[in-house]
């Protein structure tokens, strides 16, 4: 059909149109995605997106709640009837099976650190304050759909499918976290 | 354009949607098969390069609206903030600025080759007026853009050129208050410059299409000036066009990125980089260089004119430096297009251009002499240059006998 | 007729250059009456980068000289520890930081330690206050200055700066002014509270905040007021520049895949228009 030289040439020409339209592709794409990544969260934003907590503060029984991207973290200093209590449910009564140890860290089980966010449709739940309504078990309840937390942030009545939602923490010191 | 209709689609699909909405058919007539003529330089790249940075600009555009606050108090921050914090943000917010320099930069050649080339003149007078319609928007868009980041030039070009309006008679006051949302600058007239900055573009967008409808009706103009005889004389828009555009704009793209990257604020002024202050006026204000021509055209109205007062006169010579450009299709009687055949015109021309230049340099210096002087002189050429000059040497002028079609010429040249 | 165009043509231009040549040598405003002597700055030209030991110093002579007035307001203590700045630790910044208190409403002592998060806490609480501690003057917040100054130059230095990429007005600006803190000329009556400046060609109503020997560097750097100008001329433009680096790095980036592009369009272009006699 056609001399070997008209298909060398044109083998050539193919490459050259390929590679430089290939070029041409990465360099929109590298041109175009700034223009995406800025919406992503910016260096100020990224800056606090981890927090440390001084728990001194905290007597036991008392709760804070701190703010942590844009959530409210509720934090409780446990007394030791809280934490029997929360020992001493089988695990079979639980909608969302977990044992107390893994709602902590070992060595602090007194403090309780959580995202205060109802895990049912997103409502702030009482039972940070003293003399707010803890619910039926003691921890926490949301005014929403009437969802019950017991003392170790597990669900144990009402619409919630999970329990209260652990965020990424760890222990600097005694009294010292670092959220995130 | 008519009868270059080869869009025969076989697909159903393809047939059902062009029984019913055409722009398959559209696209490949006005994007693909356009029959453009061969003979066309480097210099009419610029419209092509010119919608790829109106492009750019709506691009960075939306996005640095996502992240800035049209708030007196907070505009200067928030632009501040993109630059430090945004991902990319200095990248984008550089080449937004630097954008509207290239983008005049770029009309600014695209409008001399049209008046270099008489691209103006029967048929395509309305194809020439939009463009100017689209030059003025372009303006407007610039100057209101340049307000957002409210620093000291922001604030003061703003009051400047808000209170050329002042100068009408009668209306005048009202005009500006109206204007400004208030007796001074203040938070209103940023919040109104924001929201137009943000529609104008694309009004031009719009106006953009037109033009280049406008173009497509009597096709390109081209460096002869002799109308495309046969398809012997033109190529298809694509690829020998969008090939020859993409090259141009590639080329262009690299003094984009060196301002960008290397020297993102020396077209800038370094007084933009402190917050408004009504208080205190810069001790010399300059506009973007892109508008010192125009500038210097409406400082260099400093006396009365029988009853017009230095002020209005100054307001009517700049507004009539840009107003006459729309009448340049009737004021040129030549019946040659092209400079190149045009003897006479030629030198006018290129003092025209040089005239242009000097009048940006002018508009960057105080209003003292020699420079007020020099205004006045540059000035006076730039309207000589389209009211008497054009008209005048289009009838004394003989024109240089012109190539019978695009090929000839063409072939005239490959034999040199 | 052709040659006599082209000859009209430079005349035109030649006369024109000449013309606009020797006006823009006209100095155009005689603010400063001292030339500024420009630095060789290591942040300079399209190469130039900055000196993280530079603004290491530059910092100390703005947190122990200027800070005291002067505001950084766009500045976040995390800046200081980022790549391309003063790159200091993250635990120095987090010390450092924790010395400076920010002022919060929302909580019940109504202030708290700063952290890498926080920006740098104003000096004074309110305008009003920096207007009654600095004879009437607010001194102006350094997160931008040295870009809101910039040297006076003379035609053909200003048009070669678009070549050469030079950014650096800002800081030789301050470097100029800083060094300048002289004795007022004779016949020059100075104001009380009000400080003569040659560089400025005129007063200030900030006196010399540098001494010899006031700041005590790590190493042998001299200890000098030009020294202490040099390194805190180059750390203000970092405050105002902070992504200079990444800037420039990126630029060569794109500047070389523009060529090679360029490069292939061109061929592409050329094998495509070869059939076509234009």
């Amino acid at each position: 059909m056609a001399s070997d030289a008209t298909t060398d040439t044109t083998t050539r020409r193919d490459f050259l149109y390929v590679a430089t339209g290939a070029l041409g592709a990465v360099g929109t794409a590298a041109a175009v995605w700034p223009l995406i990544d800025q919406m992503n969260p910016d260096a100020s934003t990224l800056a606090l997106s981890t927090i440390e907590v001084d728990l001194r503060p905290i007597m036991v029984g008392e709760s804070i709640t701190v703010m942590w991207r844009g959530q409210p973290i509720f934090i409780r200093h446990r007394t030791e009837d809280d934490i029997a209590q929360a020992k001493a449910v089988p695990l079979e009564e639980l909608k969302d099976p977990a044992t107390d140890a893994e709602r902590v860290t070992e060595g602090y089980e007194q403090w309780l650190v959580q995202i205060g966010i109802c895990t049912h449709l997103g409502c702030v739940p009482t039972g940070q304050k003293s003399g707010s309504n803890r619910g039926d078990y003691g921890g926490w309840f949301c005014p929403c759909h009437g969802s019950h937390y017991d003392t170790a942030g597990r669900i144990r009545k009402g619409p919630a499918p999970l329990n209260l939602v652990l965020p990424d923490y760890r222990f600097l010191s005694d009294t010292l976290i670092k959220i995130g | 354009m008519s009868g270059n209709s080869s869009y025969n689609p076989t697909n159903p699909v393809a047939k059902w949607l062009d029984s019913r909405l055409p722009i398959m058919r559209f696209s490949k007539e006005h994007l693909l098969d356009f029959p453009t003529p061969k003979n066309l330089n480097y210099w009419w790249t610029f419209g092509a390069i010119l919608a790829f940075i109106l492009v750019v600009q709506i691009a960075t555009g939306v996005v640095l609206a996502m992240n800035y606050v049209p708030d007196s108090s907070l505009a200067f921050d928030s632009v501040e903030n993109i630059r430090r914090n945004v991902n990319y943000g200095r990248i984008i917010q550089a080449t937004h600025a630097v954008g509207a320099s290239m983008f005049f930069a770029a009309v600014y050649v695209h409008i001399g080759r049209g008046l270099y080339y008489g691209s103006y003149k029967e048929p395509r007078e309305v194809l020439w007026i939009l463009g100017v319609v689209i030059f003025v928007l372009m303006m407007a868009t610039a100057f209101m853009g340049y307000v957002l980041p409210w620093g000291q030039m922001s604030f003061w070009a703003a009051t400047v050129i808000t209170n050329i309006f002042s100068a009408i008679p009668l209306i005048g006051d009202p005009l500006l208050q109206l204007l400004r949302g208030g007796f001074a600058v203040d938070n209103p007239t940023l919040n109104r410059f924001f929201s137009l900055h943000y529609l104008l573009p694309f009004v031009i967008a719009a106006v953009v299409v037109l033009h280049i409808w406008a173009l497509h009706v009597p096709g390109n103009n081209n460096p002869v000036g002799v109308e495309v005889k046969s398809s012997r004389d033109t190529v298809p828009f694509h690829p020998y066009i969008t090939m020859k555009d993409l090259l141009a704009i590639v080329v262009f793209l690299i003094p984009f990125a060196w301002f960008v990257f290397f020297a993102p604020d020396i077209l800038g002024h370094p007084d933009n980089y402190k917050p408004a202050d009504p208080l205190i006026t810069p001790p010399h204000i300059v506009p973007e260089w892109y508008f010192l021509p125009f500038y210097a055209i409406l400082r260099a109205i400093d006396f009365d004119m029988w009853f017009i007062s230095a002020k209005l006169g100054g307001v009517i010579f700049f507004g009539g430096s840009i107003l006459v450009l729309f009448f340049v299709p009737w004021l040129d009687g030549s019946k040659t297009r092209s400079g190149t055949f045009r003897p006479l015109f030629k030198p006018f021309y290129w003092l025209f251009i040089f005239n242009f230049f000097l009048l940006t340099y002018l508009g960057a210096q105080l209003a003292v002499e020699p420079y007020s002087t020099l205004s006045k002189i540059a000035t006076a050429y730039y309207f000589a240059y389209f009211l008497i000059i054009l008209p005048i040497v289009s009838r004394i002028e003989t024109p240089k006998p012109l190539p019978a079609s695009i090929s000839e010429s063409v072939l005239g040249k490959s034999g040199s | 007729m052709n040659k006599m165009n082209r000859f009209f043509k430079s005349v035109l231009l030649a006369v024109g250059l000449g013309v606009s040549g020797s006006m823009l040598a006209a100095p155009a405003k005689a603010v400063v009456v001292i030339e500024a002597e420009l630095q060789d700055w290591s942040f300079g030209g399209i190469f130039g980068r900055y000196d993280k030991n530079q603004l290491q110093r530059g910092f100390q002579v703005f947190q122990q000289s200027c800070a005291a007035c002067h505001g950084a307001k766009q500045i976040s203590f995390r800046n200081l520890s980022e790549e391309g700045g003063p790159a200091f630790s993250e635990s120095q910044v987090k010390a450092l930081a924790a010395e400076y208190t920010i002022i919060d409403p929302e909580l019940e002592e109504g202030e708290r330690p700063a952290t890498p998060a926080d920006n740098w806490p104003d000096p004074f609480p309110t305008i009003k206050d920096a207007r009654a501690a600095n004879n009437g003057a607010v001194p102006p917040d350094f997160s931008v200055l040295a870009k809101a100054r910039g040297i006076s130059q003379k035609f053909p230095a200003w048009a070669l700066n678009y070549f050469t990429g030079y950014q650096e007005g800002g800081a030789d600006y301050i470097y100029n002014l800083l060094v300048n803190f002289k004795d007022a000329p004779e016949g020059v009556d100075v104001l009380p509270g009000q400080y003569w400046n040659a560089y400025y060609g005129g007063t200030l109503a900030m006196a010399s905040p540098l001494f010899d020997g006031m700041i005590d560097y790590e190493g042998d750097f001299p200890e000098t007021v030009e020294q202490y100008a040099l390194d805190v001329a180059a750390f203000m433009m970092w405050m105002a520049e902070p992504q200079l680096n990444s800037r420039k790095q990126m630029g060569f980036q794109v500047l070389v895949f523009l060529f090679v592009l360029t490069g292939l369009m061109i061929a592409v272009k050329r094998k495509l228009w070869s059939k076509v006699e234009h």
